[in-house]
C-alpha cells in the first residue's frame, strides 16, 4: 500500500505513515463491528443452549441488540467514584481496550496482508497480551473499593500463571516453525502428509494445541476461568465501579481479546488463512476467508464452554496452570526440539 | 525524519517518566511511571533494530517484574510522612550511588568509542542476512555457552533459595486432596430419602 500513495507523488516516509495509518482503520473497524455483532451471535449460542430465545426484540432476530446498548450505555452518565483515584480510574479501561486492538497489526489475513510484516510478530503478540493484566490491576486498585481489588488480585495471578504455559506452547510451534514471523509460521503449516493444512495433525502439536485452547480461556478470563468476575462472589469484579462508556470499553476489549485469542488459534494450529486441505482448487477462495470461518468455529467452541461448563475453583485453576499445563508443555518443548534435532538439524 | 521525531519522544518521555518516578509522592504511582519509562525504552531498542531485545523487556519486564512489584506496593500501607523523614539523611549515601553508576557508564562509554576495543567491535559486524535472534541465538549457543548456562545456574539456585527461605511449613492448614475429590461419586454423597411429610430426617 505504501507504494500506491508513494504513486499519488507523496515522499516514502509521508507514504508509510498514511498507509500504516488507512492499515489500521481498516483492521480496527471492521472488528469494532465484529466485536458488536460477536457479542450478539454469544448471547444467541448461550441462550439457544439454556433452550432460551435470547435477543430477538430490536432489529430482525434482534440482530441490532448491541448497537441498542451501545447507544443506552454511551447516553448514560459516567459515575466517578469519590474516593478513587480519578486519573487511574479513567485510564484503565483505555489501556484494557487499546491493548486489546494493538496486537491485531501482526495478524496476517492472508499471504503478506497483516499492517506490519515484522519478525518477532509472535514475541510482540506475547509482549501486547501481557500488558492486558494492567488495565484490570490499575481499575481493581484505582476503584478503591474491595471487591474490584479482590477481583484485580485473582486476575493478576491468573494471567501471569497461564502466559508461563502459553509462553512455551508457542515455542513447540516456533521451534517447528523456525520462525517467529506470523506469515512464516502459517506457511510452515502447509501440506502435512501431503494434503492437510494445520499444526493440529502433528501429533507432537496437537496437545499443544489443545492446551492453547484453554490456556486462552483462562488468559481471556472466559467460563469456566472467569474468577475474575464471579458474580456470585464479587459482584461483577473489577467492573463493579463503572458506569457509562468506561463500562463498554471494558466490555469491547474484552470481546475483541476474545476475537483475538480465536485468530490465533487458528493461525498458530489450524492453518490460519490457508484452507484446510492442500488441494488446487481451495485455494481459489481467498485466504481471509477460511480465517475468518476458522475464528468463527472458535468462537462457537468458548461459548459452547461458557454455557456448558461450571465455574472452577481458585485452587483447582492455579493447579491446573502450574501442576499440569507447565510441566506438559515443557516437556513437549522438549520432545519437539528433540525430534527436530534428530530429523531436521541433525 | 521519522525516525529522529520517534527517537526524541522515546527519550523524552524515557528521561521524563524516569524522573516521575522518583519525584511522584505516590508509590503506585512511581510504579506506574517506572512501566511507561520501560516501555519507552522498548521504543529506543526498536529504532536501534533491536527488536528482539526490545521484545524481552516488554514481556519480562512489564509483563511479569513490574506486575509483581506493583502488586507488592499495592498491598502495601505505606506512611507518606514517614518516607519523606529519611530523605536528608539518605541523600548522601543515594548521591553516592548515582555518582558510581554515573562514572561507569562515563568509563564505559569512553573506552568503547576511543580505546582500542572500538576497532574489535567494528571488525565483527552482525551478519545482516540474518535476524536478531538467529545473531543473539548464534552466539549464546555457541561461543557463550557455559557462561549462559552459569546465568542459568544462579538462576535455579536463587529461585531454589527464594523457595527455601519463605517456605514454612505450618500446621493447621486445610489443603485439598485432588485425588481424593476426582474419587468421590455421586453415591458417595447424595442419598435419597422418601420422608413423610411432617417429620425430620434421620441422618
Amino acid at each position: 500500500m505504501t507504494a500506491f500513495f508513494q504513486g499519488l507523488g507523496l515522499p516514502f516516509e509521508g507514504a508509510w505513515l498514511l498507509s500504516t495509518i488507512v492499515g489500521i482503520l481498516v483492521i480496527a473497524l471492521p472488528l469494532m463491528l465484529a466485536v458488536a455483532m460477536i457479542i450478539y451471535v454469544d448471547r444467541k449460542i448461550w441462550a439457544a443452549m439454556a433452550l432460551r430465545r435470547g435477543p430477538n426484540v430490536v432489529g430482525p432476530l434482534g440482530l441490532l441488540q448491541s448497537f441498542a446498548d451501545g447507544l443506552k450505555v454511551f447516553l448514560q452518565e459516567t459515575i466517578v467514584p469519590s474516593a478513587s483515584n480519578k486519573a487511574l480510574f479513567l485510564i484503565a479501561p483505555i489501556i484494557t481496550f487499546t491493548v486489546a486492538l494493538m496486537a491485531w497489526a501482526v495478524i496476517p489475513f492472508g499471504v503478506g496482508v497483516m499492517v506490519s510484516n515484522i519478525n518477532v510478530g509472535l514475541l510482540y503478540i506475547l509482549a501486547i497480551s501481557s500488558l492486558g493484566v494492567y488495565g484490570v490491576i490499575l481499575s481493581g486498585w484505582a476503584s478503591n473499593s474491595k471487591y474490584p481489588f479482590y477481583s484485580a488480585i485473582r486476575a493478576s495471578a491468573q494471567m501471569i500463571s497461564y502466559e508461563v504455559s502459553i509462553g512455551f506452547i508457542l515455542i513447540t510451534v516456533v521451534l517447528w516453525a523456525g520462525s517467529f514471523n506470523m506469515s512464516a509460521i502459517v506457511e510452515s503449516q502447509k501440506g502435512y502428509y501431503g494434503f492437510v493444512n494445520g499444526n493440529f495433525i502433528n501429533p507432537l502439536l496437537f496437545p499443544m494445541a489443545i492446551m492453547f485452547l484453554i490456556s486462552a480461556l483462562a488468559e481471556t478470563a472466559r467460563a469456566p476461568f472467569d474468577l475474575t468476575e464471579a458474580e456470585s462472589e464479587l459482584v461483577a469484579g473489577y467492573q463493579t465501579e463503572y458506569s457509562s462508556m468506561a463500562f463498554a470499553l471494558f466490555w469491547l476489549g474484552e470481546y475483541a481479546n476474545v476475537i483475538l485469542m480465536c485468530g490465533l488459534n487458528a493461525i498458530l494450529f489450524w492453518g490460519g488463512y490457508l484452507p484446510p486441505f492442500d488441494w488446487a482448487p481451495l485455494y481459489l477462495v481467498p485466504g481471509i476467508i477460511w480465517l475468518l470461518l476458522k475464528m468463527a468455529f472458535f468462537f462457537f467452541v468458548f461459548s459452547w464452554v461458557k454455557a456448558t461448563v461450571p465455574r472452577y475453583r481458585y485452587d483447582q485453576l492455579m493447579r491446573l496452570g502450574w501442576k499440569i499445563f507447565l510441566p506438559t508443555s515443557l516437556l513437549f518443548v522438549f520432545l519437539v526440539s528433540g525430534f527436530l534435532m534428530l530429523t531436521r538439524y541433525s | 525524519m521519522i525516525h529522529v521525531l520517534a527517537f526524541y519522544l522515546f527519550a523524552i518521555l524515557v528521561v521524563s517518566s524516569g524522573a516521575l518516578t522518583i519525584l511522584s509522592r505516590n508509590p503506585v504511582h512511581s510504579v506506574l511511571w517506572l512501566i511507561l519509562a520501560f516501555f519507552n525504552a522498548a521504543g529506543l531498542m526498536i529504532l536501534l533494530g533491536a527488536e528482539f531485545i526490545a521484545m524481552l523487556l516488554v514481556i519480562v519486564y512489564v509483563g511479569a517484574v513490574a506486575v509483581l512489584f506493583l502488586f507488592v506496593v499495592m498491598m502495601l500501607d505505606i506512611d507518606f510522612a514517614e518516607l519523606r523523614a529519611g530523605f536528608v539523611s539518605y541523600l548522601p549515601f543515594g548521591l553516592l550511588i548515582a555518582a558510581v553508576l554515573l562514572a561507569e557508564i562515563v568509563l564505559g562509554i569512553g573506552l568503547w568509542s576511543v580505546g582500542p576495543i572500538e576497532l574489535a567491535q567494528r571488525a565483527a559486524p552482525v551478519n545482516p542476512e540474518l535476524s536478531n535472534i538467529q545473531a543473539i541465538g548464534g552466539l549464546l549457543y555457541t561461543r557463550y555457552i557455559f557462561l549462559f548456562e552459569a546465568a542459568g545456574i544462579v538462576l535455579l539456585v536463587a529461585m531454589i533459595g527464594a523457595i527455601v527461605l519463605t517456605h514454612r511449613a505450618r500446621g493447621g492448614v486445610k489443603g485439598q486432596n485432588v485425588a481424593k475429590q476426582n474419587r468421590r461419586r455421586p453415591q458417595d454423597a447424595v442419598r435419597n430419602i422418601n420422608q413423610p411429610v411432617g417429620q425430620g430426617v434421620e441422618l
